[in-house]
Order: C-alpha cells, then structure tokens, then sequence
C-alpha cells in the first residue's frame, strides 16, 4: 500500500516541488539586453568606456534641450553644481547629495534620454557619465571612466545617510 | 429614553449613540423644523431609462470626483494624479480614482509581449508570461498604496490651505489578487547568500527598488487584478508589485524583473529621491515603512458647514505595520478626545474608515484624529514630527515635496461661518 508522501510524489514527480513549474528556464545570453542593474562596487558594468570630451559632444545632441547649457539646468535638473545642503528641502545634485558613481551610470543607461531610454551605446553611456563627473570637478578632465575606473570615483556626500532599514524598522528582525 | 452625553469638548458624543440609539435619537437631537415639502413625479418616473453599457461608470453628476493631474499635458516630468477623499466614504478606493505616479507616462502593454524574469542569485533564472502567472494558486487582500511624499506638504512652514486630496491624495485602498513571490520563489530556488530583490519596470524609465529579501518572502505579491479586474494601466498592467505597507514608489509597476543580489543596488529612487534630508544635513536612506496615520475627511476644507446641529466626522487611518487599533477625535484641538467607531473590517496595512458623532455648537472647533496601531505605534503630532525631521526653508507650492514620509496629525479648522480651514494647533 502507498503511503500519502509516496503517492504525493508520484503525483508530482520527482525532484521538482510541487508547485506549477509554469515558468520558462532563462539563461543570462538570453537575459542580457533586460540585464542592466548596476550595484555600487561596479558588479554589472558593460564592457567600453568613454571620456568627458566625447560626452560633451553627445550631451549638446541628445540632453542639453532639457538639462541646460553646460548641464546647469534647464526645463529639467542641474546636472553639474552643488548647492550647499542648509535646509531639508534643499536641492538635491549628484555632486551634493547623489552617494555612488555607479547610479550615475544606472539611471542614465535605463532612463535617458527621457524621450529615448534605451537608445544610447554603453560607451556613449560611459562618455555622459564622465562628462558629468569632470563637470562636477569629480574627476580630471582626461579621465577614462569604464567599468574599472567608475566605482572607484568617491562621491562627496557618500557617508551622508542614516540608515532606516533594518536598524530603525520596528519589527524587524536582523537580516 | 438615553440622553446624548458628549464624551470629549466641543461636542464630540459616544460613538456608539447611533449603534445603539437608532433613528429615534438623531430626530430627539436634530429636531424637526422646516415645512415639508410635496412630493412630485420626476422625468425619471415617467419614461424608460437609458441603454445599459457594458462598462459602466458613475452618474453623469459625478463629474466632480475625479483625481487631480499635476502634469495634465503630459511635458517630460513626472505625472501625478491625487485620490478625491473628501468625496469618497468607504475604504476600497475605486480603480478610476485609485492615485497614480507615472515618472514617464503610463505604458500601454501587450499583456501576451509581456514577461517576468526571475534570475541572480536563483537556482534556477526563470522567466513568465502573464497567462503563466494566471495559473497559479493566487491569494486576495485588501492593502493601501501610499507615495513616500504623500502629506509633503504638511513640511511648509505655514499651513498651505489646500483640501484633503491635495495634502493626502497620494494614498489610496485596494483589494489587490495575484500570486504569492514566496511561491516563485521557491520554484527558482534562492541561493543563501541573497538579501536583496532588485525589482525593474517595463516602463520607460524602467524604474528599478531594491527590496529585502525577507519583505519579498513575508507577505508581497505579483498582483495581477485590483478591486477584481486586471490593475488598471496607471498601476502597472499586466503586473506590479505589491509589498503591503511599504514606500508606493517600491512597488513597482509594470513589473518585468527581479533579480536577487547580496546588496542593494543604490538606485536613483532609493539613493537620491526617496532619501528624506534631515536638519543635520544628513538624510534617512531606506525608509521603507509607511507608518501609522490618519486623516479627517469630512468635515475637512473646502465644505462648507450649513450651520450647527449634527455632523458625522469622517475620516482614514491605516498603518504599514498593522492593524489600527484605535483612533481618538478631537474637537477641541487635541486639548480632549474621544474615540471613534472602527468600520468592521478592520484589516492589516488597509485603510481603515473612522466615525463619530459631532453636536457643532456654531462655535469654533479644531478637529483633529489620531491613530494607534496593533504594534503600539501611535501617530504623532506635527510639532513631534518637526521636532525630528525640521521643516522646510519656506512655504512650498502644494504640488511639490520639501520632505517625505509625513505621517503626523492634520487639523482642521472650523469657524462661526462654517468655513473649513488647514491650520497647525
Ligand atoms: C525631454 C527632456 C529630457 C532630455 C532630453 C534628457 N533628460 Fe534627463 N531628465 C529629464 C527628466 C524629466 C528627469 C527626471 C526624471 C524623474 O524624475 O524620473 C531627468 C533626470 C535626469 C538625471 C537625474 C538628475 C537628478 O539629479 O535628479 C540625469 C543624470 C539625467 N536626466 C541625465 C540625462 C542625460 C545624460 C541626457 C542625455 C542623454 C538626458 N538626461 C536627456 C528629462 C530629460
């Protein structure tokens, strides 16, 4: 006589639980035009790179109409600037507020240009960013940022945050 | 007969007088003065109603409650649309006037061109259609969404008078049915060393939260259907997710990846935009929960109070981390309270509707709610929350957010004409 787990297992067959299994196996070739996160330590950086110079260029093409001349600010953010932080509504910049680099790269590579994310290269990418950085005085002019150089720029305002999660969450455990 | 006995100043009565009193007590306390008037057949009455559409939607003089657009052409910055609670009485809001927050427009999906991909640190990366995830096991329940920068504006300086739509109407209540991410989860397998999901719209902005892995496998879900049919565009169709109690702008929308990492990702929403600056200078990072609150809706600014006798106070509390447990109602400016009746049911991060009897005496009053939750956490006051949080350089348009995660108490004003005003007491 079957016992109830035998019979449950042969129902389900093996080595699977026994949930719906209707999902589909990926593989990272087929997941890499979705694959875009970017972590702080550069996990998830494309291969190239790119410099100020060539980001300007780029910049007066595809971003200058909404973020201003010299990326000073126009219909949308000042890109280059930091105002101090005196007030808890003060502007927020990358250079005065923004912790990582690698968000630069991120939110620019998965958002912009607003009207059409997805449509630059990674190097084209990478040029923005450093053109934002050198702007920002964050790094030299002729600096290459590519998926080496990039984390290592130290944001000025890296250490400016207190952490809600876990620490000040009631009813959290510790992860 | 029992008499009306007010339970806090300024005429706040036991808000159990009508549960148990009925109908003979409202007429005992509001009298009957004015002349009646004759009844007569209506239009209406007198010849068949209008054709039967297949979907229905409110009566033609309705036209007020609808939501508020803070971008109504659609110029390249983020669009918001604001829940009307003053005009709403119960808890489910509905799906037209649920709120949004698009930061590039609402995308218009092919359900069947539409996958989710699961994959980092799995066992197995896998991928789902939306008729995939429509065949596995679901799970119901009623849970709030609210904007981190919901009640931004309560940071001004001044009182900003602006209605309850305007000041709250970045919150909104639904019953959301979908699958179980502990269920997918356990079909990808999670490799021990993941902490962290990194969940990725489809969007244009392709707007990317990290969340814990521990929230993911604690109650969130890929929520497929709101309030019984599919989310509506400005949610996320085919699919969002859904993290009960949490920060509005981590529960993304048309949601087509997750990937599980060792640490977070530090993304432009959770590194800059939803990092609240302190008076230090220094600013809170991961400030997920949305805590306990309550707000009046009626009376609340912009009615107008058609002279003293009766009124119903009216208004929401909900709490990320719970239950309600009670909410207090003053009419005096939180000098006394009462409590209020709790609609049944009282369900967990939902909103929850509050009542009580109020005997205006034509006088002024400052209503003010407080809420507690199951956890014991109480909603503080303004004053405690400026205290910690400080308060904005100077008096902001209503439409902008100087600070977020606002969850103190809102007062009302009324004065001898009636008039509802914002005020900080
Ligand atoms: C059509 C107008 C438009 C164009 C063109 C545009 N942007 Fe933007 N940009 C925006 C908007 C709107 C936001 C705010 C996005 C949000 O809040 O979700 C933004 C935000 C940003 C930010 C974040 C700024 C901050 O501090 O919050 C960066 C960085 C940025 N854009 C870079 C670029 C780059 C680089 C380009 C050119 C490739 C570009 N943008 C082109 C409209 C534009």
């Amino acid at each position: 006589m079957f016992t109830r787990s035998v019979l449950l297992m042969l129902i389900a067959g093996p080595a699977l639980a026994a949930g719906p299994n209707l999902g589909t196996p990926v593989t990272h070739g087929d997941l890499a035009a979705w694959d875009i996160h970017i972590l702080p330590d550069g996990t998830g950086l494309p291969k190239g790179g790119g410099t100020s110079a060539q980001g300007a260029a780029i910049y007066a093409q595809k971003c200058m109409h909404c973020h201003g001349e010299g990326a000073k600010g126009g219909t949308n953010a000042a890109l280059v600037g930091a105002p101090p932080i005196k007030s808890i509504d003060a502007t927020k910049t990358i250079a005065n507020f923004w912790p990582y680099s690698t968000t630069i790269f991120d939110f620019i590579r998965r958002s912009m240009p607003w009207q059409q994310p997805r449509s630059l290269t990674d190097d084209e990418v990478y040029a923005l960013t450093a053109y934002i950085l050198a702007q920002n005085k964050l790094i030299g002019e002729k600096d290459v940022m590519n998926a080496q150089t990039l984390p290592k720029v130290r944001m000025p305002n890296r250490d400016g945050f207190i952490p809600r999660f876990p620490e000040q969450t009631p009813g959290v455990r510790d992860l | 007969m029992e008499k009306f006995i007010p339970v806090a100043g300024n005429g706040l009565l036991d808000r159990r007088a009508f549960l148990r009193g009925g109908a003979a007590l409202a007429a005992a306390m509001t009298g009957y003065s004015a002349k009646a008037e004759t009844l007569v057949e209506q239009p209406w009455g007198k010849e068949p109603g209008s054709l039967v559409p297949p979907y229905g939607g409110p009566s033609a003089y309705e036209k007020a409650v609808v939501r508020t657009l803070s971008n109504p052409k659609g110029e390249p910055r983020t669009q918001h649309a604001r829940t009307p609670h003053h005009l709403l009485r119960g808890t489910a809001t509905p799906n037209g006037l649920h709120f949004t927050i698009s930061h590039g427009g609402n995308a218009e999906i092919d359900p069947a061109q539409h996958r989710l991909a699961i994959h980092g640190l799995v066992k197995r990366p896998l991928v789902f259609t939306a008729d995939a995830l429509a065949r596995y096991p679901m799970v119901s329940r009623f849970t709030f969404v609210e904007c981190g920068g919901n009640s931004a504006p309560m940071f001004s300086p001044e009182p900003i008078q602006a209605n309850v739509q305007a000041l709250h109407g970045l919150a909104s209540c639904a019953e959301w049915t979908g699958v179980p991410l502990s269920t997918l989860l356990e079909e990808s397998g999670v490799d021990p060393k993941a902490k962290w999901v990194i969940a990725e719209g489809a969007d244009s902005p392709h707007l990317s939260r990290s969340v814990p892995l521990t929230k993911i496998l604690d109650d969130a879900m890929v929520a497929l259907y709101q309030n019984g049919e599919r989310v509506m565009p400005g949610q996320g169709y085919p699919m969002r997710l859904l993290l009960p109690g949490w920060e509005g702008n981590m529960n993304v929308k048309w949601l087509r990846r997750l990937q599980l990492t060792e640490s977070p990702a530090m993304t432009y929403y959770e590194a800059r935009t939803y990092a609240p600056i302190l008076p230090s200078g220094k600013a809170y990072r991961f400030y997920f929960i949305q805590e306990v609150k309550s707000f009046i809706t009626r009376p609340s600014v912009g009615m107008e109070m058609k002279g003293p006798g009766f009124y119903e106070i009216s208004g929401i509390a909900y709490s990320g981390n719970g239950r309600i447990a009670n909410v207090m109602v003053s009419a005096d400016g939180g000098q006394t309270w009462a409590q209020a009746a709790l609609q049944e049911p009282v369900m967990s991060k939902s909103f929850t509707r509050f009542r009580i009897p109020w005997q205006w005496n034509g006088g002024p009053a400052v209503l003010q709610s407080r809420a507690r939750d199951d956890q014991g956490n109480v909603q503080p006051t303004r004053a405690e929350i400026i205290a910690v949080r400080g308060q904005a350089s100077r008096v902001p348009p209503v439409t902008v957010f100087p600070s977020q995660h606002y969850n103190g108490i809102t007062s009302w004003s009324v004065d001898a004409t009636g008039g509802v005003r914002h005020v900080y007491a």
